[in-house]
């Protein structure tokens, strides 16, 4: 990280982006945007002036961009504690009341996080009655999620996570190793809808008893967190659940009293009020 | 306590960031223990640590410390008598506004947290108003967010390397910038004394 870019080129950029393609950045939170834009310059050797020229001339430039712009960083099984508390209790609370219900993994990323979730279900015995959407801006990102794919050096680690998590079997049970990757069942998908959707600019689209947006909203500022998480209530039913990662918390937004806390080690808010 | 010329202080700073890792747990501890009741600045801690393991560490430094440790939440203000920890598995950035921002990108020097990370937001943030202190480790990280901070203006410590379990990291920001103080931990113990005293 050898070259700085000042505040008002972050700004260049984020209008650009909004006028001409239509995703908001304008309130993401600035220590982590400017790294992802000096990352992209130093990835493609580019200066701000050619980057600008280049998000203006060449349309299909934005998913890329998008792609290296948007954090991809995640694991299967991240914080094992968080997943045994959705096996042994929010989801065992959620079934008292309903045989079937939705789930939403909003930020999903490469889908590492979604597949944890239908394993879990698997193991459970109920993977047949949860309908799961997950969505991300970044439809690069999702297609690599729909493939279910991931280089096998990764596989250690979410092994780990698996184990610490007390799953019932092994994570090579559920995948094949082909060429230094391994690619889980598809199976595991059969009631999965991977979409686009942008939380920052999009609708609510459906109602869920579970949502999981985890370590998405770090990204962005508090004004933006505020809207998102309205959002959030918004998407859920009464006495549904959402989840937020370990270091991000509702006591500072709007909807905060509309919750209660479920688990509050594990970030698990449960919406009491509409 | 050495005389007030040896170091030269002034009562702007808004903050101390202090990055560390291996063997860098028994200075930490001393730093924390040793500090006087009425420190008049935030400490931002970065510390290398087992990225797995979530709790623990924050209340092994804490049981030394005069002040609370805190792992803070994203977003979460920066107050005056926080001592605060970045959290295992997350960059912990300082943003402007004064507050955190954590983040989950790619490791740096194969670390998350990255020292370098909370070290060059901090400069960023706090310009000449920062003091940087970076103790015993065995990687390189936090050497570059020590040359962010001097080529902001900001006031340069590193732990005397011979004093160092392992002296990588204070000699990677000593083959960087230009760092203003070489000290032993009771120096900088002392150090903390002197600028409590600049605020009274």
């Amino acid at each position: 990280m050898i070259q700085d870019i000042d505040i008002a080129d972050l700004k260049r950029i984020t209008e650009l982006i909004h006028s001409k393609h239509g995703y908001d950045f304008r309130n993401y939170a600035m220590s982590s945007f400017k790294r992802r834009i000096l990352r992209i310059l130093d990835l493609k050797n580019m200066s701000i002036e050619s980057l600008l020229k280049k998000l203006t001339d060449s349309p299909a430039f934005i998913n890329e961009f998008l792609d290296e712009l948007t954090v991809n960083v995640t694991e299967m099984f991240r914080d094992p504690s968080f997943w045994r508390i959705m096996r042994d209790e929010i989801i065992p609370s959620i079934l008292l009341n309903h045989k079937s219900f939705n789930i939403w993994h909003a930020g999903c990323s490469s889908g590492e996080e979604v597949l944890s979730m239908t394993i879990l279900l698997k193991e459970m015995g109920i993977l047949n009655d949860v309908s799961i959407f997950a969505t991300d801006l970044d439809v690069n990102i999702l297609e690599k999620a729909k493939s279910a794919t991931y280089y096998i050096k990764n596989m250690d680690l979410n092994e780990k996570n698996y184990i610490r998590y007390e799953g019932k079997w092994s994570l090579r049970d559920y995948y094949r190793e082909d060429n230094g990757r391994v690619t889980f069942d598809k199976n595991l998908f059969n009631n999965v809808q991977f979409r686009k959707h942008d939380l920052v600019t999009g609708d609510i689209f459906n109602k869920f008893d579970l949502v999981l947006c985890r370590n998405v909203m770090i990204y962005f500022n508090q004004t933006l967190q505020n809207e998102v998480l309205k959002k959030f209530h918004e998407g859920l039913f009464k006495y549904g659940y959402l989840c937020i990662g370990s270091k991000e918390s509702l006591i500072w937004c709007d909807v905060a009293n509309r919750f209660l806390v479920a688990n509050n080690e594990e970030k698990v808010y449960k919406k009491i009020k509409d | 306590m050495g005389p007030m010329s040896r170091f030269n202080l002034n009562n702007s700073y808004k903050a101390v960031v202090i990055g560390g890792s291996a063997g860098s747990f028994q200075g930490i501890t001393k730093i924390l223990s040793q500090l006087p009741k009425t420190f008049p600045l935030p400490i931002i801690m970065c510390l290398h640590r087992l990225k797995h393991v979530r709790n623990g560490f924050v209340e092994a430094l804490s049981i030394k410390s005069v002040f609370p440790v805190t792992e803070p939440y994203d977003k979460e203000q920066i107050k005056k008598g926080g001592v605060y920890l970045a959290p295992s598995n997350y960059h912990m950035s300082v943003e402007l506004g004064n507050c955190f921002a954590m983040s989950t990108e790619e490791m740096i020097n194969n670390s998350r947290p990255a020292i370098d990370i909370t070290l060059g937001t901090a400069a960023y943030v706090y310009r000449d108003k920062l003091i940087g202190i970076l103790l015993s480790g065995a990687n390189r990280d936090g050497g570059l967010g020590m040359k962010h901070i001097k080529d902001r203006g900001g006031l340069t410590i590193v732990q005397e390397p011979t004093e160092c379990m392992i002296d990588t990291m204070p000699k990677a920001a000593l083959s960087l910038t230009k760092i203003d103080y070489i000290m032993k931990v009771d120096e900088i113990v002392d150090f903390m004394k002197e600028i409590d005293k600049l605020y009274k």
